[in-house]
This record gives C-alpha cells, sequence and structure tokens, in this order.
C-alpha cells in the first residue's frame, strides 16, 4: 500500500486521536452509558441564561447556525444576542447586527451610557407553547421531555405558528420552506451531550440541563439566583430562565 | 443568497428601530390580506340573501339570486390565496385529513366544505332546479347534457314538488346564516386569538370581521346588481336598492361604532404595547388606516348615503351615490383586511421597532393576487350564463 503524504498524516493523525479516546475513562466519552438507554419520561429540559455573564462574543450563534444548518443570511437565527443600551436620559437602544454573530461595534457616545448588557435569546420551549396550540396539522408539538420541535416532513408551512410565538424564535427556512426553530440540538441531548449554544459559551452564560434531577446545574442554577422569565403575562411559562434581567427586555 | 434572502436585505435599509431578526420577513402577505376579504363578501352576500328569503324582505327580491351567484363565485376562489401562501402547497389536504383540532386555522376546511356544499350549493340548486328541469327539456345538444346532469335526476316540477323545494331552500337559508357568520366570525377568530400580537388579539376581531363582511358583501352585490342592469340595458329596480342602501347604512353604522370602540379602547388601556401602535398608525398605517380605511373608505360612504335620507333626491341622482358609496365601501374594507394583516406584521413582537412591506410589484405574489381578485368575476359571470338570476322576475 502506497501512501500519500497527505493521507499518511491524515491515518496517523486519526490513529493519534482514537488511541486517546480509547485510554480516557469511558464516562468522559460521548456517551455515557446511562443515556445509550435514552428514557425522555426521565428527563424535562430547562435553559438557563445568566445575562451579566454574556460578552456579546456571538460564539454560540455561529456555533449554532454550523451545528444546524440554520441558512447563514442575517434574517434566520435559532439562537441569537441582543444589546441593551439604556442612555443618561432613559433612552433604550437595542440592537442585533447579523444576531450579534460577529459581535458587537463599539458604542458611541459612552460618556452618557447608564448601563448596557447582552441578553442571548433562543426558543424558550414553552410549558403552554401558543405555537403548538395553532398549528393546523400538528407538525408543531412538545416532546416529553419538554422540547417544541417542528416535524419539517409535516409542516406545510403556513407561518401560523411564526405569528402565534411571541418570542419571535421562529422562521420560515428559506429552502426548506417549512418552519425553524431552536431544537435544544435534540440530536445531541438525547446522547447526554449539551446544546451546540452551551457547549460553545466562553463565559457559562448558557446553562442546561435536566429539571427533574435535584442535582442538576439548572437546578442548581434556578436555586441560587433570581429568576426571570420573558413576557411572563402571556401565559406561555417559558423554560429558558434568565437571572439578572432588566426590566427593559422585551 | 436565495431569493427570500435577497428581498430581505432590500428591506433592510426600511427597518426603524429594533426589530427581532427573525421577525424581519413579513410572514402573511397580499394573499392573506384578499383571504378575509373574499370569505367577507361570501357571508355578506349570503346574507343579504337570506334577508330576502327567511325575513321576508320582498324589496330585495331582484338581488336574491344574484346574491347567491356571488357568495358562490367568490367562496370558489377563497382558498386559493390559502393555497398560494403555502411552502408546501401539496401538503394542504393535511389540514383535512390530519387536523390537529386545537388549531382554530384546522377548522378551515370543515368550515369551508360546510359552507360550500351543505349550504350555498344546495341552496343554489334548490333554487334553481325548476329552472333547470326545464331547461334540460328544452335545450338542444350539449346544453341538454349539461342541464339533464345539473338536474342530478330529479325531474318532478309538479306544484308540490316545488313547494316542497321552497321549504328545503328556506331551511338550507336557516341553517346558513349561523353558517355565514361561522364562516367569518371563524376568520376573525384566527387573527384575535393570536395573544402574541397586540394590534389581532382582541375579543371584538371576529365581530368586528363580521359585521365588516356583511357591510362589503352587500356593497359588493347593490354594485354588481346595478353594473349587471346596465349592461342588460334594464332599469334599476329602485324599492330594492334603496333598501339595500338601509341595510348597508345601519351595518356600516355599527361596524364603525365597533371599530372606533375598539380603538379608544385601545388609546384609552394604553398598555405595553401602545407606544408602537401609537407610532404605527402615525405613521406606516396613517394612509391605509386614516384616510384608506377610516376617511375615504367609510366617512365619505357613510356620509353620500346619508344625504340619500336626508335630502329627497331623483333615482338618478341616488343612484350614483349608490354607486359611488358601494365602491368606496368595497376599498375601505380592503384596506381594512390590509391594515389588519399587514398592520399586525409591521411591527416587531419586541414591540421596539417597525418593518416593512414591499410588494413586489413584478413579482409573481402580485399576480396571484391579480389573478385571484378577478377570477371571482369570471366565474360569476359563466353562473350568470349558466343559471340566470333574472328568469323569476
Ligand atoms: S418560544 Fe415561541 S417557538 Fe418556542 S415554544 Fe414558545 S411559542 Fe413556541
Ligand atoms: S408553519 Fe408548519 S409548523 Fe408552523 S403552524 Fe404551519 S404547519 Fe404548523
Amino acid at each position: 500500500m502506497k501512501l500519500s503524504r497527505r493521507e499518511f498524516l491524515e491515518l496517523s493523525g486519526k490513529s493519534v486521536l482514537a488511541m486517546l479516546a480509547l485510554s480516557l475513562p469511558k464516562k468522559l466519552l460521548a456517551m455515557p452509558e446511562e443515556m445509550a438507554k435514552f428514557d425522555w419520561e426521565d428527563y424535562y429540559w430547562g435553559y438557563g441564561i445568566d445575562i451579566e455573564k454574556c460578552i456579546g462574543c456571538g460564539k454560540c450563534v455561529k456555533a449554532c447556525k454550523v451545528e444546524n444548518n440554520v441558512p447563514d443570511e442575517p434574517f434566520f437565527f435559532r439562537t441569537w444576542i441582543e444589546r441593551y443600551v439604556e442612555r443618561k436620559d432613559d433612552k433604550i437602544e437595542v440592537d442585533s447586527p447579523n444576531g450579534g454573530k460577529d459581535g458587537f461595534p463599539e458604542l458611541k457616545n459612552k460618556k452618557d451610557i447608564k448601563k448596557s448588557f447582552f441578553v442571548p435569546k433562543i426558543c424558550n420551549h414553552c410549558e403552554h407553547p401558543p405555537c403548538v396550540q395553532v398549528c393546523p396539522v400538528g407538525a408543531t408539538y412538545k416532546t416529553k421531555d419538554g422540547v417544541v420541535l417542528v416535524d419539517p416532513d409535516y409542516c406545510i408551512g403556513c407561518r401560523y405558528c411564526i405569528q402565534a410565538c411571541p418570542y419571535g424564535a421562529r422562521f420560515l427556512h428559506p429552502e426548506k420552506r417549512v418552519a425553524e426553530k431552536c431544537t435544544l440540538c435534540y440530536h445531541r441531548i438525547t446522547k447526554g451531550l449539551r446544546p451546540m449554544c452551551v457547549e460553545a459559551c466562553p463565559t457559562g452564560t448558557r446553562i442546561f440541563g435536566n429539571l427533574k434531577d435535584n442535582n442538576s446545574i439548572i437546578n442548581k442554577f434556578l436555586k441560587t439566583k433570581k429568576i426571570n422569565v420573558l413576557k411572563q403575562h402571556l401565559g406561555t411559562k417559558p423554560k429558558a430562565y434568565y437571572a439578572g434581567m432588566d426590566k427593559e427586555v422585551r | 443568497m436565495s431569493e427570500i434572502s435577497l428581498m430581505l436585505s432590500k428591506i433592510m435599509p426600511f427597518i426603524q428601530g429594533f426589530i427581532y431578526p427573525n421577525d424581519i420577513e413579513l410572514h402573511w402577505g397580499i394573499l392573506i390580506v384578499l383571504y378575509p376579504y373574499i370569505t367577507g363578501l361570501v357571508a355578506g352576500a349570503f346574507i343579504l340573501a337570506s334577508l330576502a328569503r327567511v325575513f321576508n324582505v320582498s324589496e330585495v327580491k331582484a338581488t336574491y339570486r344574484l346574491s347567491l351567484l356571488t357568495a358562490f363565485a367568490f367562496l370558489s376562489t377563497a382558498t386559493l390565496p390559502l393555497l398560494g401562501h403555502l411552502g408546501h402547497p401539496e401538503r394542504a389536504l393535511e389540514i383535512l385529513f390530519t387536523p390537529k383540532l386545537e388549531s382554530a386555522m384546522a377548522m378551515f376546511g370543515f368550515v369551508y366544505a360546510w359552507y360550500l356544499m351543505a349550504v350555498l350549493c344546495l341552496e343554489i340548486w334548490f333554487d334553481y332546479r325548476k329552472d333547470i328541469v326545464l331547461r334540460s327539456a328544452n335545450e338542444k345538444g350539449l346544453k341538454k347534457i349539461f342541464y339533464t346532469v345539473l338536474t342530478l335526476g330529479s325531474k318532478n316540477i309538479s306544484s308540490e314538488a316545488l313547494a316542497l323545494d321552497e321549504k328545503i331552500g328556506r331551511v338550507i337559508t336557516i341553517i346558513g346564516i349561523p353558517s355565514a357568520f361561522m364562516l367569518h366570525g371563524y376568520v376573525g377568530f384566527i387573527f384575535g386569538s393570536v395573544k402574541a400580537n397586540p394590534w389581532w388579539n382582541t375579543t371584538l376581531m371576529p365581530i368586528i370581521f363580521l359585521m365588516s363582511a356583511m357591510v362589503s358583501g352587500i356593497a359588493m352585490v347593490m354594485l354588481v346588481y346595478m353594473v349587471t342592469q346596465w349592461l342588460r340595458k334594464k332599469a334599476v329596480d329602485m324599492p330594492c336598492v334603496d333598501t339595500i342602501r338601509l341595510y348597508l347604512f345601519n351595518i356600516f353604522l355599527v361596524d364603525f361604532a365597533l371599530e372606533m370602540l375598539d380603538l379608544i379602547h385601545r388609546i384609552y388601556a394604553a398598555e405595553e404595547s401602545f407606544d408602537v401602535l401609537s407610532i404605527l398608525m402615525k405613521g406606516n398605517l396613517f394612509w391605509t388606516q386614516f384616510v384608506g380605511q377610516i376617511l375615504v373608505g367609510t366617512i365619505v360612504p357613510l356620509a353620500l348615503l346619508a344625504l340619500t335620507f336626508l335630502f329627497k333626491t331623483s333615482p338618478s341622482i341616488r343612484k350614483s351615490f349608490y354607486f359611488v358609496s358601494a365602491i368606496l365601501t368595497l376599498a375601505g374594507i380592503f384596506f381594512m383586511r390590509w391594515n389588519v394583516v399587514i398592520g399586525g406584521q409591521l411591527f416587531s413582537k419586541s414591540f421596539l421597532g417597525f418593518t416593512t412591506y414591499k410588494l413586489n410589484l413584478i413579482g409573481i405574489e402580485a399576480y396571484a393576487a391579480i389573478a385571484i381578485a378577478i377570477l371571482p368575476f369570471v366565474i360569476l359571470s359563466a353562473l350568470i350564463y349558466i343559471l340566470p338570476p333574472w328568469e323569476k322576475e
């Protein structure tokens, strides 16, 4: 067998990785044993966002777009970052250039800023999701483990769910012509992995875990922080929990 | 970059304030404006027909059949705008086969089918049965075959049989009135129940839709009647149009009062969304809302109609007043649908900014909308040819 230089390098790289992987304790590998027999009755997923930790770097937005093949244009997001700026005259400025994917431009007139902060947004996987309620064919549905999903083979593309979501979490996929939104990386979490945005966040702003497990990181977050949710008055019961959320956040 | 993205990047410079990134695309366009407009015309025309039949308002008998045919012509096109806007039109029938009963929209197929089949088709058929049977006997060739098929094999036109037809027709109309209310009130509910959208989310929405539906349907029938009489070089039956005017005026007043009540309530309650909505009404919606809908489309036609009550006027002046107010009314109700559907999507659900709607004038959507707007009139002409509404005169 003759190997080119490139093939040789590739092969040796892969074997080193494989050896490394084998030498690691099993628990650290992708699929812990207990997840191999994933039973959705045992889980109820919750998502935490610690606003004070977010630096608006946009790594989560990038990671999400790559992981989930979200169209790259600035009109389609499964997660995005908003920047709130409160001026001394109480004027509020909000922006989210390209969903915050490439970070944020320098602020102008820094002197009269009262405060400014970043707010990451995702689908809230509402307990009472209006999007599920309105879907005429049941293409949008809630799983037993509390995730709101869209079946792309069933969606007729009527966009009623997009109208019904109060959080702007949905869009119509420009090529597939079906409704799309955050799935909490369902393909990952059912294998024991964390959603890609949580993985990508360098500051630990994004927290994810099982609400049914008392010792999970999300339950610790809920116990130790003052928690708020978006648009509580609508009765949608969001499961994206925010710590340190300002009253101006919409 | 996809076509949609190209269009959206053209919209970008027009965005004001902050809008959720996914809200930049305006999801329901001109086709969804047409949908409630068309179903409204159906419900309104049908209710005018019912006046003649159930409430025995003999003056409007002249427009009874024309109203039914108008309702049918518009109803037969009502599904087209919906189909046209689906991302996957080929899956449309899933709404009928696997509906999710919790969804307001899922009911559409059933409400529609019920109204078309159980109400309109039956009522028209029973009303025209005698004419159809006579034609199947008197016509020749293809026409004969056509009308024979239309008789559905029921050729008895003895006076007892006709009396029975009359009775059944009455029962259908009585069922038809709540059905017409349901057809359009339900369309209002599709919008009114979206709590995410404060511009839509009001319990008054179904009832406002219903009232405006009656207004538009009555105006449409009056217009069609006057135009067909003119084309046939026949005199307009003045007691008939005078009576229609009476209904149009009164229902229009109630409709207007309800809409103003809604507006005043919003201003008085000044909820969270008030700021963004008032900017919307002063800005993007000013022309279509205050000028198009309220001034030109409501106050002017109402005033014209009022003048005909207040002053003794000659039939020819009245006719021209009716004609103009019918056209303005139809335009006004179209603006109302526009303001609801498009207006409700111009602001972001963040309540912090606005997007815009660019109707791509040479785009496929505009062509489709124009075609769908013309089609009912083509169908109506065909129907009038097949089942002339004026033989009973
Ligand atoms: S945030 Fe929107 S898309 Fe997500 S579950 Fe709630 S209503 Fe549905
Ligand atoms: S766009 Fe698809 S998922 Fe959304 S309501 Fe319509 S059919 Fe359901």
